[in-house]
């Protein structure tokens, strides 16, 4: 407490003595959470590409099969013949591509990112729970991509059974003739499950036991309620993965026979045990953008949020519900229909909680005093691809629908509509809205408009024909269309997609040369850049390491905006209300 | 008991929190120190992955019907049986650490934790001698299902309690060294915490596995 004594070259830090912590102590071992949450950052922003370059080579070959791809002649003949994918290594490029987005690029962008950076400056604690913990978090996720990614250079290449690793295909190398990849898959996983784990314990255990004085529950930004949701599910969730994976692993390795029939074991439990984790891991991806698009919504209209209360319930139930519906996942396994039909009837239930957060999120929009910046920008168009997605969600759950698109390019459209124009356009709102804190410079609006309106634009050109495709027919993890008679004719429409989704990459190096050039020789941001209330604004930025010269006292909620009688619209949550009446909501 | 957790909690707690801070203690927390909750919070995580592996054998044997060896003409249930009453021992053992820690008897703290280790180690030696003997006897992870089953999960279980064990033996040395006095007892109770967990899974394991 009488930290501000011992004063700072940096703004008074409380832990200002500790910042002549060596080069490897402050930017590499570091355990400091916001150094943490920029090296994830970094880190996921560089699988996102390599995902992204891996869905190049599949639209390629889906656009203009058996054409040599451009540069396909620096790969190995092994993968490319004459710069054609073989058709092997297009099934390890569809799972390779699933896995690196989901598990290295869009989960570690919403939580490793904002949960480290957001929840202990959010709710006004010096660090995390347990620093070295954290530390360990991300490092062992470094190991676990760096262990993903050299399994595309083994022999045999890399996993080829999907990202969701169906047996029997991933149990044995006897269908796919993949060794090593598949085993480097699995030991991949297990790591990055454990790195989950320790984050996730991190997260908990702050937001309970670390928010300052007057920062109760309902104060809590809904940032920080999602990304504590999401930290329960993932506890509950990846260590049924872990264990899933470790038996696969067996099976590949020691002789067991788990998930393969010949000798008794269960295909199908293999299924129940990965949606068992893969549905919650769903809303492990969507929930964080829920929350981070809540606070940039509520900034960007200058109006407190419509319904906080109803937005955390929504959130509770839609994770409670993501735990019992995984079957749908499973319609035509073969699974019991009695089952299906349970299945089917729960699933459809999460769009009650979604809709309450969309017709929330409009309502906070409705009559507002709309400010379009580039983060406000990105989280309207999350809430416009959110329902665009969530509707195709509804045709899924639909035991009969989906009995007939299962499997083909409409899932491929509503994954990507979720995932993409859902979880990574709220990536993109949040490190628009908190890069001038993590960096001190704010990027530039133009440019991040052009961004914004670039990868929107070609974000729908790419996945909305999909939806067509699906349901015409065209399977998902077909390697060339143009070998169907019944598929030829719609042939344009790959070709199409296929011009857009190189276009839709491109746009992304807006984004990097944005970043670039800010961190470069970006204008400083001034103090509180989007007149939010949000505790983090009212440190320096980037804020000192321990966060706050003297640990802050919370007043009121954190969407206190256009309060009538007020001086400013905006009302810092470490503001005692003192001339500020209550505002009638 | 709840005057002296009041009077930790009062007292800042412990831990890696800053104690400037806890002392104004979190509003509308549950008021379970920062180490504790961090462990309950990773058990409940253990708790999904050891039901992952029994939800599987259950499947695999009651579900899916598969024809199962008779147990007891593979495994030597009394040996092993000896062994749990060791296990359940242990756990007796660090109770009384615990209640050493919090009345800070340092001499009986020592014993206790002493006790814990052994405990745990027989445990663990048992279990290395049971897996060499069934090896020889031509029983693998490839043995059938029981074979990958049975492996898997007391592999597993094991392995968690090598680590209490190695776990325990650090705070038994920081014992000896004076670490928990004056009341000092979280991070004994944080060990004991997951030390019950282990032994409580082993219970589990021990029926459905060599007893059913």
């Amino acid at each position: 407490m009488t930290a501000s004594a011992t004063a700072a070259p940096r703004g008074g830090a409380p832990h200002a003595g500790h910042d002549d912590r060596s080069f490897i102590r402050k930017y590499i071992a570091s355990t400091d959470h916001k150094i943490i949450g920029i090296q994830f950052l970094f880190v996921s922003l560089f699988f996102l590409l390599v995902g992204g370059l891996l869905a190049m080579g599949i639209r390629w070959q889906l656009g203009f099969p058996g054409q040599p791809m451009p540069l396909g002649g620096w790969l190995p003949s092994g993968v490319a013949p004459g710069g054609v994918v073989a058709p092997k290594m297009y099934i390890s490029l569809v799972t390779m591509h699933g896995t690196f987005m989901i598990f290295f690029a869009v989960m570690p962008l919403l939580v490793g990112v904002f949960a480290n950076y957001l929840i202990p400056l959010k709710i006004g604690a010096p660090d995390m729970a347990f620093p070295r913990l954290n530390m360990w978090s991300f490092w062992v996720f470094v190991l676990s991509g760096l262990v993903m990614l050299s399994s595309l250079f083994v022999l045999g290449g890399p996993a080829a059974a999907g990202w969701t690793a169906y047996a029997p295909l991933s149990a044995t190398p006897d269908y796919t003739g993949v060794h090593l990849g598949q085993q480097l898959w699995c030991v991949s996983i297990v790591l990055f499950g454990l790195s989950s784990l320790l984050g996730s314990v991190n997260y908990i255990t702050t937001v309970v036991n670390m928010r300052a004085p007057g920062m109760t529950w309902f104060r809590l930004p809904l940032s920080v309620w999602a990304l504590f949701i999401t930290a329960i599910l993932a506890i509950l969730a990846v260590p049924v993965l872990a264990g899933a994976v470790i038996m696969l692993l067996f099976d590949q390795t020691i002789g067991t026979h788990f998930y393969l029939p010949a000798a008794g074991g269960q295909p199908m439990m293999w299924q129940h045990l990965f949606w068992f984790f893969g549905h919650p891991e769903v809303y492990i991806l969507i929930l964080p953008a829920f929350g981070i698009v809540s606070d940039v919504i509520a900034n960007g209209s200058r109006k407190p949020i419509f319904g906080y209360a109803s937005m955390v319930y929504a959130m509770i139930s839609i994770a409670f519900l993501g735990f019992i519906v995984w079957g749908h996942h499973m319609f035509i396994s073969g699974m019991n229909p009695t089952l299906a039909s349970y299945f089917m009837v729960s699933t459809i239930v999460i769009a009650v909680p979604s809709a309450v957060k969309v017709f929330n999120w409009l309502a906070t929009m409705w009559r507002g005093d709309l400010h379009f910046t580039t983060p406000m920008l990105c989280a309207i168009a999350f809430v416009s691809m959110f329902i665009i997605g969530g509707l195709s969600g509804i045709f899924m759950a639909s035991t009969p629908v989906d009995m007939y698109i299962h499997g083909t390019y409409f899932i491929v459209a509503h994954i990507h509509y979720v995932l993409f124009g859902g979880s990574l356009f709220a990536v993109f709102a949040g490190i628009y809205f908190w890069f001038p804190k993590m960096f001190g410079k704010q990027l530039d609006e133009r440019w991040g408009k052009v961004h914004f309106a670039l990868t929107f634009i070609f974000y729908n050109l790419t996945f909305f024909p999909m939806h067509i495709l699906g349901v015409a027919g065209e399977m998902r993890r077909i390697y060339d269309p143009t070998a169907y008679a019944y598929l030829r004719p719609l042939q344009p429409i790959n070709v199409f997609i296929t011009i857009n989704a190189f276009l839709l990459f491109l746009s992304q190096f807006v984004f990097a040369g944005n970043v670039v050039r800010t961190l470069w020789k970006g204008r400083k941001a001034p103090l509180n850049p989007w007149r939010d209330n949000g505790l983090e604004w009212t440190t320096p930025s980037p804020p000192p390491h321990g966060n706050f010269a003297t640990i802050p006292t919370v007043y009121h909620g954190p969407y206190e905006y256009s309060v009538p009688g007020a001086a400013e619209d905006y009302t810092p949550v470490n503001q005692p209300p003192a001339a500020v009446p209550e505002p009638a909501r | 008991m709840t005057a002296r957790a009041e009077a930790v909690r009062a007292a800042g707690g412990e831990g890696t929190a800053p104690a400037a801070h806890a002392a104004s203690g979190p509003p509308g927390g549950v008021g379970i120190y920062t180490q504790k909750l961090g462990m309950w919070v990773f058990l409940a995580s253990e708790v999904m992955f050891f039901t992952a592996l029994i939800g599987s054998y259950i499947i695999l044997r009651w579900g899916a019907g598969n024809p199962w060896p008779d147990t007891r003409a593979v495994l030597n249930i009394p040996t092993t049986a000896v062994n749990t009453f060791i296990l359940i021992c242990s756990s007796v053992s660090m109770v009384k650490a615990y209640a050493a820690a919090v009345r800070d008897d340092q001499k009986h703290l020592k014993r206790w934790l002493l006790t814990t280790v052994v405990g745990g180690a027989i445990f663990v030696g048992v279990q290395v001698r049971e897996y060499i003997k069934l090896v020889h006897h031509g029983f693998l992870p490839s043995s059938g299902l029981f074979g990958a089953t049975f492996y898997t999960m007391t592999g597993f279980h094991g392995f968690h309690v090598t680590c209490g064990v190695i776990s325990m033996a650090w705070v038994t040395i920081r014992a000896f060294r004076g670490k928990y006095k004056g009341g000092n007892y979280h991070g004994i109770e944080t060990i004991g915490l997951y030390w019950h967990f282990v032994d409580l899974v082993w219970i589990i394991l021990f029926t459905i596995v060599y007893l059913v």
